[in-house]
């Protein structure tokens, strides 16, 4: 039983060996910029953009290597003086808007923006209803 | 109404449980397909990948036939799947170039060595930066790409060779 656990992990390490290239992380994956005011700026876009490989998580989350090299691209780039919003236009160009976690306002995620304020109003009528049980 | 109001949390949870089993039985495709089928290869200039062949160019796709660009990888596994299928594609007259993700000369040599060589030029993108401005995702993926240098048809994953005929038909397509 032990060993057969042993092997189970063995398999699942050499499985997740083979995924990953040999090369090392790119510098500045994993490195900060120098300007503390350009790494915010950094940080945030990086924490809401998604990671195409662990989908669920964000490149500033991920330990993908593309997300690393995506990390990188996105340091170079704030580093550079570009907009973070130009930079975020330029992912969803390549991989549409599902690459951001912030949803953009069109007709489509209408529903999704409009839905909190139409449970709040739904939970308002309810409580006033409530009350005015209690009340009489 | 009263009766019937006492059942809807039941069918609320009942469809709730309707949609996770579903789901659960039949997973949605998690493929992230490029936004840059039908727009023009970014341009980009690759430094070679192996000693004694051509890197590539985005303009090595201008002028000339339609070509296949296979996204690959020596420490890629399905990469070493799909090589009969693209050795077969060479064989059928397809010119194929290729962009290693992350590689080393020594290891691309070996896995050509011991998979098939299909490639007529291979760029090595070591910061995955020409994958991202391609939109691709992950290796193996394998883009047609027109004589006038446009992005014609994304195949993500390994060409199986139940793939090989769509692949060969958005060749001829994009002639």
């Amino acid at each position: 039983m032990k060993r057969a656990a042993i092997l189970v992990c063995l398999a699942g390490w050499a499985a997740a060996a083979q995924a990953d290239s040999l090369m090392p992380a790119d510098p500045m994956a994993d490195t900060q910029l120098a300007d503390p005011r350009q790494e915010a700026k950094a940080k945030a876009l990086m924490e809401s953009l998604r990671c195409v490989v662990c989908q669920g998580q964000s490149i500033a989350d991920s330990d993908a290597e593309l997300a690393g090299d995506m990390r990188a691209m996105v340091r170079r780039r704030i580093a550079a003086g570009e907009k973070p919003e130009a930079i975020r236009a330029w992912m969803i160009d390549r991989y549409g808007d599902w690459i951001s976690f912030r949803p953009p306002v069109e007709p489509l995620t209408w529903p999704l923006w409009a839905a909190p304020l139409l449970l709040v109003a739904a939970g308002l009528l309810l409580a006033r209803g409530r009350f005015k049980r209690r009340g009489r | 109404m009263r009766k019937l109001v006492i059942w809807a949390p039941l069918a609320l949870f009942a469809l709730f449980a309707l949609i996770v089993a579903g789901r659960l039985y039949k997973p949605g495709d998690s493929a992230i397909a490029s936004h840059m089928v039908g727009k023009p290869l970014p341009a980009f200039a690759l430094p070679a990948a192996l000693p004694g062949r051509p890197g590539l160019a985005s303009r090595d796709f201008a002028g000339g036939g339609p070509r296949l660009l296979n996204i690959f990888a020596s420490w890629c596994v399905p990469c070493a799947a799909e090589s009969p299928q693209l050795v077969a594609l060479r064989k059928a007259g397809v010119e194929i170039d290729a962009i290693a993700i992350r590689d080393r000369p020594e290891d691309i040599a070996e896995f050509l060595a011991r998979y098939g060589d299909p490639y007529v030029r291979i760029g090595s993108d070591a910061n995955s930066s020409v994958q991202m401005a391609m939109g691709s995702s992950g290796v193996p993926e394998s883009f047609v790409i027109d004589g006038k240098g446009v992005i014609r048809h994304q195949h993500i994953g390994d060409i199986r060779a139940e793939h090989v005929p769509e692949i060969l038909a958005a060749i001829r397509a994009a002639q």
